[in-house]
């Protein structure tokens, strides 16, 4: 079963490379892609990109861990990313942060058992004249107040 | 200079500038600059801090590595350019402009002190019980730049654990500073490609892939890292408190062998220049010490030419004589256990190429829980070899379950030449100082060309003074002895030498120009490995490749710091005791001669020695599960 799974991945690395090209800086685009497809880019991924681009693994590594959207562990379905940049911070962002872990039970870098959803802090967005702010997934939310988090929230459970 | 654009709001910091012009706009042009206030003329393309260098104006740096590329992170080196809003790095800053730079001001001075402050906020000191203690660079400018507080805290309490998973490499991230002197290392000057910076920012931290322990991943324990580490950070794996206590144990009879190129560095340890030659007295200081014999690795350096460059002809022969496809060349020496692991991991296919020859300490250990213990009746179970190497990867090497071919682990612990010297500080004794003293019987005389495997190009040197001699009966045809296309740094050497008038059993190789390739440095390793990916190297019969740039004598477990001009001066060192030595061929050490008479007595590559003293290797492959 593994092999199989690792075997689609490794094809499906290969149709990225050859779109993207087998060079070094064809490395974001196709990490990036694995992200979207997979939710995470697992250590196998990583180190068949790593084989396919002539990079080392432990290269791909640094650049999984240095972006905050890229990741190389499981996470949740909808991952809940709140601002805590000042402006979203003066506006309210504390407030919010514990009716979100409230509503999901969980704490921020965590996952629900139900991988259902992931809590992240994030920095800045460009909403600071709409704080508190938050994404989920690609979904921008702003304004939030802790009743109208809980309502977002509610939508996608 | 002073023409920054007026009519713009941006501030200083961020106003384009124009810069006036250099007076030749070529490469090798000179530029007229000035350091506080002093003109200066440099070479176009000069960084401020090798301007400074040049010119012995001290401008302390960190990250900076000779060795290795640039980088510019850690800011210790900052100076002030005017014109410039902000202070630039020195160590990256080019000289293309006539310039202003001043490395004294205030702004300088507050700067580096303010970065100095920073940088350990971050680092767990705990100066007493740090092996680089002494010899630790933050320590040193900490000193230079009068810290006397922290201003923005220090670290009291450990937040990671030391990683001691590998036998060779002990990374204790506690002291890490983030310079990336040991990822540059892995990744640019080694090309292995361990250690990366993961995640940002203040979560910053140097790790390898998936944060795994250093056993686990593909780490060939060459050591560089660890002699580019400006802190202690990273350190081998040091055996000394097992070493005193089986000293300490009077039923233990405790053997060490020497390795070349610990006695041209280990001086340095001792404030002496390199390239300085401490042989004998080294021999004197492992006495004191209490090891029962003191033996001479260089003899078992012989030994594996015997044997490899037996190997090389026999597969001479098999492959243009009897046309078999099973046998392959080139052949590559096997001597350096970074190398052995380097192949096995990125290589694994080509092992077949590799000498079946173990490394001359492995021979060694071998022969002294065999010969040795049957000819002094010393029962092998009491015997403890110790080796002084030059190297990290030893120490793995050692413990390779494979290396028991004696029926005991043939060597038990293997110590780099730092260790030796805190050893030999620890008991007492000044090195410089002691008479010289001279290896025991019967492993101590051994030849000059066992001698230079220390240096790149060594074994190949080596061997061929023998396998040259074997073959025409005649010594090579070069002044001295003195190979000298094997000498030299150039990353991969490629040389010929013709063989005339050979001897009637070697016909076959009458006019044969044996080609031979030398390479150190496993980035370099990896080119030949490439061109031979590509069958480019059909037509070339040797190749030595040793892991460490520089050969032995550049070894991860030599003293600290390294650069090209230290490892140019331990390898003259080493030629010049070659050069002075009676023998300089390895056939024609008594002591070989003797060995093969009384013991290997199916001569070399025999049935005996095909036991002892040959190994065979692991596909390792590079996924790391």
């Amino acid at each position: 079963m593994i092999d199989i799974k690792q075997n689609a991945m490794t094809e499906e690395i290969e149709m990225l490379v050859g779109k993207f090209g087998s060079t070094r800086d064809a490395l974001m685009p196709i990490i990036q892609n694995i992200q979207i497809n997979h939710g995470m880019i697992s250590d196998f991924a990583q180190q068949e990109v790593a084989r396919m681009l002539d990079v080392h693994p432990v290269e791909v590594y640094g650049v999984v861990t240095f972006y905050s959207f890229l990741s190389e562990t499981p996470k949740g379905r909808y991952i809940v990313r709140l601002c805590r940049t000042i402006s979203c911070d003066m506006a309210g962002k504390e407030a919010v942060a514990r009716a979100v872990e409230r509503e999901l039970g969980i704490r921020f870098g965590e996952t629900t058992a139900d991988n259902k959803f992931s809590l992240e802090y994030i920095n800045c967005m460009g909403m600071c004249d709409q704080g508190p702010s938050m994404l989920v997934n690609d979904l921008v939310f702003t304004k939030l107040t802790p009743h109208t988090v809980v309502d977002i929230l509610s939508k996608f459970k | 200079m002073d023409k920054i654009v007026k009519d713009n709001r941006a501030p200083v910091s961020q106003k384009p500038l124009t810069m006036p012009k250099p007076d030749k706009d070529a490469i090798g042009a000179t530029v007229g600059i000035e350091i506080n206030g002093n003109p200066y003329k440099v070479l176009i393309g000069t960084t401020i801090l090798e301007a400074c260098r040049q010119n012995n104006i001290h401008v302390p740096s960190l990250c900076y590595h000779e060795d290795l590329c640039l980088a510019g992170v850690c800011r210790v080196c900052v100076v002030e350019v005017e014109g410039m809003g902000t202070l630039q790095a020195a160590c990256t800053f080019p000289i293309i402009n006539k310039i202003k730079v001043r490395t004294t001001s205030e702004k300088v001075r507050k700067a580096r002190r303010h970065v100095l402050d920073l940088m350990l906020s971050e680092h767990y000191g705990e100066c007493y019980s740090c092996h680089r203690n002494g010899n630790c660079e933050l320590q040193k400018l900490a000193k230079e730049y009068g810290v006397d507080s922290y201003k923005f805290g220090h670290v009291e309490k450990r937040r990671y654990q030391i990683d001691r998973s590998s036998y060779s490499v002990v990374r204790d991230m506690d002291k890490c500073i983030l310079c990336k002197r040991c990822v540059r290392t892995c990744i640019d000057l080694q090309e292995v490609g361990v250690l990366e910076a993961k995640n940002r920012g203040n979560n910053t931290k140097i790790t390898t892939f998936m944060d795994k322990p250093l056993a686990d991943v593909i780490c060939i324990n060459c050591g560089q890292c660890i002699n580019r580490c400006p802190t202690a950070a990273l350190k081998a794996n040091d055996p000394s408190d097992e070493i005193w206590n089986v000293i300490d144990d009077p039923s233990k009879h405790v053997v060490i062998q020497t390795a070349p190129s610990p006695r041209a560095a280990i001086g340095e340890e001792f404030g002496l220049p390199p390239g300085t030659s401490m042989t004998y007295q080294m021999n004197t200081a492992l006495k004191m010490i209490g090891f029962d014999k003191v033996f001479d690795t260089d003899f078992t350096a012989d030994l594996t030419i015997m044997e490899e460059g037996t190997e090389l002809l026999m597969r001479l022969k098999k492959k243009l004589v009897d046309g078999d496809k099973n046998v392959m060349l080139p052949q590559l020496t096997s001597c350096s256990p970074g190398w052995i692991k380097y192949i096995e991991h990125f290589y694994p296919d080509y092992l077949d190429y590799l000498s079946t020859c173990k490394s001359p300490q492995q021979m060694f250990g071998s022969v002294i829980k065999t010969f040795y213990a049957k000819e002094h009746e010393i029962d092998p179970s009491n015997i403890v070899t110790v080796a002084v190497m030059p190297c990290s990867a030893k120490k793995f090497e050692c413990n390779r379950p494979e290396m028991d071919s004696s029926g005991f682990k043939d060597v038990d612990y293997g110590l780099t030449t730092r260790e030796l010297a805190q050893m030999i500080r620890e008991a007492g004794l000044y090195l410089p100082d002691l008479p010289p003293g001279n290896f025991d019987d019967p492993f101590g005389d051994a030849s000059g060309a066992g001698l230079i495997f220390g240096a790149t190009g060594g074994v190949m040197e080596a061997a061929l003074r023998t396998a040259y001699e074997l073959v025409t009966g005649r010594p090579v045809p070069f002044e001295n002895l003195d190979i000298i296309p094997c000498r030299g740094f150039d990353g991969v050497k490629q040389a010929s030498v013709k063989l005339e008038k050979v001897k009637p059993e070697w016909s076959f190789l009458e006019g044969v120009d044996l080609n031979f390739m030398i390479a150190h440095g496993t980035a370099n390793a990896k080119k030949v490995m490439e061109s031979l990916v590509r069958g480019e190297l059909s037509n070339i019969h040797f190749i030595e490749v040793m892991a460490c740039p520089g050969g032995c004598l550049g070894g991860g477990g030599q003293p600290i710091p390294t650069s090209p001009e230290i490892r140019k001066k331990r390898a003259e060192a080493i030629y010049q005791e070659d050069a002075g030595l009676p023998v300089r061929k390895s056939h024609e050490n008594p002591h070989i001669t003797y060995i093969y008479e009384k013991f290997l007595t199916d001569g070399p590559c025999g049935h005996l020695s095909h036991k002892l003293l040959h190994t065979q290797y692991v596909k390792r492959g590079k996924f790391i599960g």
